[in-house]
């Protein structure tokens, strides 16, 4: 087995007596999808930054892979309307590229028709796509998206999705993103970790999602989102008393979660029984 | 043509070209108060220069280094917001430098010569300072441009991609104050901001990449210094200041010529 990309071990960090990453160990793979998905606040954005080097740790390590090339988008760009940029010149930000390499990456992004223009006077969606294609440009061992499909439409987002993982197939690089359109990315991720602080839990999407503390982090709005692809799987295998207690015993420490486990389990029964009936 | 108004001349156009990528840099990354507090910074530089009996524009130079260390140290540690630690460092400096200007025995000083630049006095020293020290300074600009501008739009990709970006950040700054502590013989304390920003300012209306716009306000800042120091002589205002007129001038015209020019560009097309 070869070593993995990045590695985080232990990683411990609280802002103001906050914790906001509570003892988190967590490795990608070469080549793999993984996903990080948990509620607002659950310190997604900030693992990622410290991932990636841009935060510091009070416990833990991060360890790289030597040379490892690292292709980022952030979650938003924000560039000063003061400083013009076309996207030809933002393609090129951190190292340079040849105009026919710039041309046909964004082809492949399906942005050409940008290439001329000021990115400040992009929609949401080309933004996203040409701060991929930059990322792209660095021929990336990893790329690490933050929330890709942030202020983009429906459609637009299933098909973003669909491109990441062509790109993986293509360029056989690993991506690590971070995303709230659950069951949309379900499908298109080796690894799913849910995440809320610590590692809630970790591995194929079918696993997770009948994990009782990822169900216990989206709740129904989690579970309805995949009932749309998953209907009889979900009646068959969730609603069962055992699955409840053996995480209440699991993860005895968190006592909201039990909390919430309890209320799943008193109110599922009464859904099933309306469907039946 | 008289051998003072030439020196005027080159000195003022080697300094709008090296005013002009700098400059663009203050106005991206929002560092007009820096610059200003480092310029405020050289007035006890001259003092400092007199009292201790060294050349007055190392002294300068030296203590706006100074003053941008203590910068680069003091905001990354500071619970303060960096415009209230700016006025102070720029304030506390001026007021020590008039303080320790009074202690100077025996020496005329022209406070205004400092203040607002003198540069029809400008001898060859100078100038090889200027060609020299700006020119060094020029080039450590365009060495470090690609990751200095990556660093100005998203410091997170830069730093995610392997940007140094605390160490430009430092180098930066320093540049940045060599290049105020050689131009305040020139234009002054008080106007050496003017000339790095509104150059810049003006070249934003015609530059669609961060390049032409470097470009742009040297090219603006060299029309300043030529308009500046015609008016000057023909119509016998202080130098400094007309400089600082003309660029505000230029400023208005091209605001005004904006979007006309954007209009037959778009017609073009």
């Amino acid at each position: 087995m070869t070593a993995p990309l990045i590695e985080g071990q232990g990683l411990t960090l609280s802002f103001g007596g906050e914790a906001v990453l509570d003892d988190v160990s967590l490795s990608i793979a070469k080549g793999e999808i993984m996903t990080l998905i948990g509620p607002n606040g659950a310190g997604k954005s900030t693992l990622v930054k410290v991932l990636l080097g841009l935060q510091s740790v009070n416990a833990g390590r991060v360890i790289r892979k030597p040379g490892l090339r690292v292709g980022y988008v952030p979650q938003k760009l924000a560039i000063d309307r003061v400083l013009p940029m076309t996207v030809k010149r933002f393609l090129n930000l951190t190292h340079h590229c040849s105009l026919a390499e710039r041309i046909e990456v964004l082809d492949h992004v399906g942005a050409r028709h940008v290439l001329n223009s000021q990115i400040g006077d992009l929609s949401g969606g080309e933004t996203q796509r040409v701060m991929l294609a930059r990322a792209l440009l660095r021929k990336p061992d990893l790329l690490v998206l933050d929330e890709p499909a942030q202020g983009v439409d429906v459609t637009g987002q299933a098909e973003l999705y669909r491109l990441i993982e062509t790109i993986r197939k293509e360029q056989g690089c690993a991506v690590l993103m971070i995303s709230h359109d659950l069951h949309l990315v379900m499908a298109k991720t080796d690894r799913v970790v849910c995440f809320n602080r610590h590692v809630c839990c970790s591995g194929l999407p079918e696993t997770v999602r009948q994990h009782p503390e990822y169900r216990s982090l989206f709740g129904y709005r989690a579970a309805d989102a995949i009932g749309i692809y998953h209907h009889e799987h979900d009646h068959e295998h969730d609603i069962s008393g055992q699955v409840v207690d053996g995480c209440g015993h699991d993860h005895g420490h968190h006592h909201d979660h039990s909390h919430n486990h309890t209320h799943a389990h008193t109110s599922a029964p009464r859904a099933k029984e309306h469907l039946n009936g | 043509m008289d051998s003072f108004l030439l020196r005027a001349i080159t000195g003022g156009v080697l300094l709008a070209l090296v005013c002009g990528p700098f400059g663009t840099f203050i106005v991206w990354r929002r560092m007009a108060f820096f610059g200003d507090t480092l310029a405020h910074s050289a007035l006890l530089g001259v003092a400092v220069g007199l009292l201790f009996g060294i050349d007055v524009r190392l002294g300068m130079i030296m203590t706006c280094l100074m003053a941008a260390l203590l910068l680069a140290v003091g905001q990354r540690q500071s619970k303060l917001g960096s415009d209230t630690v700016l006025g102070m460092l720029a304030h506390s400096t001026l007021a020590l430098g008039m303080v320790a200007l009074a202690f100077v025995q025996g020496v005329a000083i022209d406070i205004m010569a400092y203040l607002f630049g003198d540069i029809l006095a400008i001898n060859t020293t100078d100038l090889w300072l200027l060609g020299l020290g700006g020119g060094a300074a020029v080039l450590a600009l365009v060495a470090m441009w690609r990751p200095l501008l990556a660093l100005t739009v998203s410091p997170e990709i830069a730093l995610a991609e392997g940007v140094p970006v605390e160490r430009l950040r430092v180098v930066f700054m320093l540049l940045m104050a060599l290049v105020i502590g050689i131009a305040i013989k020139i234009v002054g304390v008080l106007l050496i901001t003017a000339l790095l920003i509104v150059p810049a300012a003006s070249a934003r209306f015609f530059s669609r990449t961060p390049e032409q716009m470097a470009l742009g306000a040297a090219l603006f800042g060299v029309a300043a210094v030529l308009a500046g120091i015609y008016l000057s002589w023909h119509v016998d205002t202080p130098a400094g200041p007309s400089i600082v007129i003309s660029a505000a001038g230029l400023f208005l015209v091209s605001s005004a010529l904006a979007p006309i020019v954007r209009r037959l560009a778009y017609l073009s097309k």
